[in-house]
């Protein structure tokens, strides 16, 4: 494993119109790893995210994804640079069927998944491909928004709390996986509030304050900072 | 493997259903003559394309252009010049319209997509009336006298044109062209980007596309097929006038589209036999033809606001998943 980061974010600072909600953000993730964002409601987990992406367009300090700077990139270029956002309502097509909505997205690099790789990970979806997106479970969403982004051979890919809203059964589904993409060496940049899913797919962990990052451990220490975190999160 | 050759097995889906119903409309299409009057025919089969065109950019991807009668009225008068002055083949005419409007819509839709909603509805406004005064201005229009008299001529050398029975057929094929190619563009990977990009914009953007690329490209594609609408109608009615490029027209492509039903391939071709053949039958009225179509319209959007064809295509789907 090569010792620069994959993705590498210095001092990222991030506003809202007036507001500024990111303070100076460092984060590193290297490749095949894991990363997962802690943090209270507003603490800006998602902003990074949305940050990194483009998305939230006022910001400033260093975005780059292998030395290569992501933050003066029109928002199609940053996808197209190898990074997969799957945000937090997961943005299905409503009017597009399940194997539309999975070939929709634009192939950015080779070594994405193949449809049929794609639909062996996921058999559920295999089975309501011609279904409109309007038509599936949020678990099935959750799942088709995570297929279409390894379709594309995106390098690292965002998620914003996959696990919210859905049945322990599905939220274990998801976290299978998740495991299984870390086999085939996907990087993963995760938000979670789920402490136990999060526990399992992590190997390392990032804590978030009020725009700032306060703490990170690798996954094996979270048990031990129990304490540290729920004072942190409140929880 | 198994599952990879199933999945590309299945596109592009058409259902028997609907099989069963296209040979329908085609046989009628076919048999019509022989029972309506063919130059009303005609008329319908030109706006019905017309109103194709202009659905494929407000059904699929959301874009309300004010200003197609530029690209129908501008291809009029395109086709019915070099058909007229220029003596040539029909076919080369209406083509030279197609490929006269595609180019006035690369240069419109430069320019109007990049604003959305109604500023982009406006732009397009803007633009078409500037055209409507040029061709006002310019000689080559004939200003109000329009460009009279133009040849139906020998389609490729060979049938007559001036047969209103080969005319009729000449225009169903150019008709059934144009709405093939729209259904190929609606149900290729590229109507999919532009169905995703009318629902959430933003989104399509952050898998990677660049948008406003296919944003110009769909304007481009409805600009030239309403071309092939107004270039042919130009050699149907043998002339082109300045009723064709202003704006009232670009209102009553709207009026047919949201009559028959906004993203839905018929229908348009459903709204604009209606109002065509209201303003047919009408004419001969003391009643204005257009409080009527008003009327129609007001009833339309307030009772059924998918139009004739959305709603039947809604009641169906209901009718399925209470039968399910």
């Amino acid at each position: 494993m090569s010792s620069a980061p994959l993705l590498e974010v210095r001092g990222l600072n991030a506003w809202y119109g007036e507001s500024h909600v990111l303070h100076g953000v460092d984060l590193d993730i290297r490749e095949g790893e894991t990363v997962t964002l802690l943090g209270r409601n507003g603490a800006g987990k998602t902003t990074t995210l949305r940050a990194i992406m483009g998305i939230l367009r006022r910001r400033e300090g260093i975005i780059r994804l292998r030395g290569k700077d992501l933050l003066s990139l029109p928002l199609h270029k940053v996808a197209q640079a190898g990074i997969g956002y799957v945000p937090e309502e997961r943005g299905i097509f409503a009017s597009l069927s399940v194997s539309e909505n999975l070939v929709l997205p634009p192939t950015v690099s080779d070594g994405g998944m193949s449809v049929e790789e794609i639909y062996t990970l996921f058999p559920n979806l295999h089975e309501r491909r011609s279904s409109q997106g309007t038509k599936l479970s949020g678990g099935e969403q959750q799942m088709l928004a995570i297929a279409r982004i390894l379709r594309t051979g995106a390098k690292i890919i965002l998620l914003d709390e996959p696990t919210e809203g859905l049945a322990p059964v599905i939220v274990q589904r998801i976290g299978d996986v998740l495991m299984a993409l870390k086999k085939r060496g996907m990087t993963i940049l995760l938000v979670e509030q789920n402490f136990r899913f999060a526990k399992k797919v992590a190997d390392r962990f990032y804590l978030m304050e009020d725009g700032r990052m306060v703490n990170s451990f690798p996954g094996h220490e979270l048990d031990a900072r129990m304490d540290e975190l729920h004072e942190v999160l409140g929880v | 493997m198994a599952v990879g050759t199933q999945y590309i097995a299945e596109q592009p889906k058409l259902r028997t259903s609907s099989k069963v119903l296209g040979a329908i409309a085609i046989a009628a299409l076919l048999a019509a003559p022989f029972f309506f009057y063919p130059v009303l025919l005609m008329s319908i089969l030109c706006f019905a394309l017309f109103a194709c065109a202009f659905n494929l950019l407000i059904g699929y991807v959301g874009l309300l252009s004010f200003g197609h009668a530029a690209f129908f009225g501008g291809a009029a008068y395109f086709t019915a010049h070099a058909a007229k002055v220029w003596g040539w083949e029909p076919l080369a005419a209406i083509l030279l319209g197609v490929a006269g409007a595609a180019v006035m819509g690369l240069l419109m839709g430069f320019l109007a997509i990049r604003r959305q909603g109604i500023y982009f509805a406006m732009i397009t406004l803007a633009l078409s009336q500037m055209f409507a005064f040029i061709c006002l201005q310019v000689p080559f229009t004939h200003g109000e006298d329009g460009i009279q008299g133009v040849p139906r001529g020998y389609l490729l050398g060979i049938l007559d044109l001036n047969e209103p029975l080969t005319m009729y057929y000449v225009t169903l094929a150019i008709f059934l062209f144009g709405f093939f190619i729209i259904w190929r563009i609606v149900n290729s990977p590229f109507g999919n980007i532009l169905k995703a990009i009318r629902e959430n914009e933003r989104r399509a953007v952050s898998l990677g596309y660049r948008v406003d690329r296919y944003k110009l490209g769909a304007f481009v594609m409805s600009a030239a097929l309403a071309g092939l609408a107004g270039g042919t109608k130009a050699i149907v009615f043998q002339f082109a006038t300045l009723t064709d490029v202003n704006w009232q027209m670009s209102g009553e492509v709207i009026l047919m589209t949201l009559l028959g039903g906004i993203g839905t391939l018929i229908g348009p071709v459903v709204g604009a036999s209606l109002v065509i053949a209201l303003q047919k039958y009408f004419a001969a009225w003391n009643f204005p033809v257009t409080v009527l179509i008003g009327i129609i319209f007001v009833i339309c959007v307030l009772l059924f606001r998918r139009g004739i064809v959305g709603e039947i295509l809604e009641l169906m789907k209901r009718r399925q998943k209470g039968a399910a």
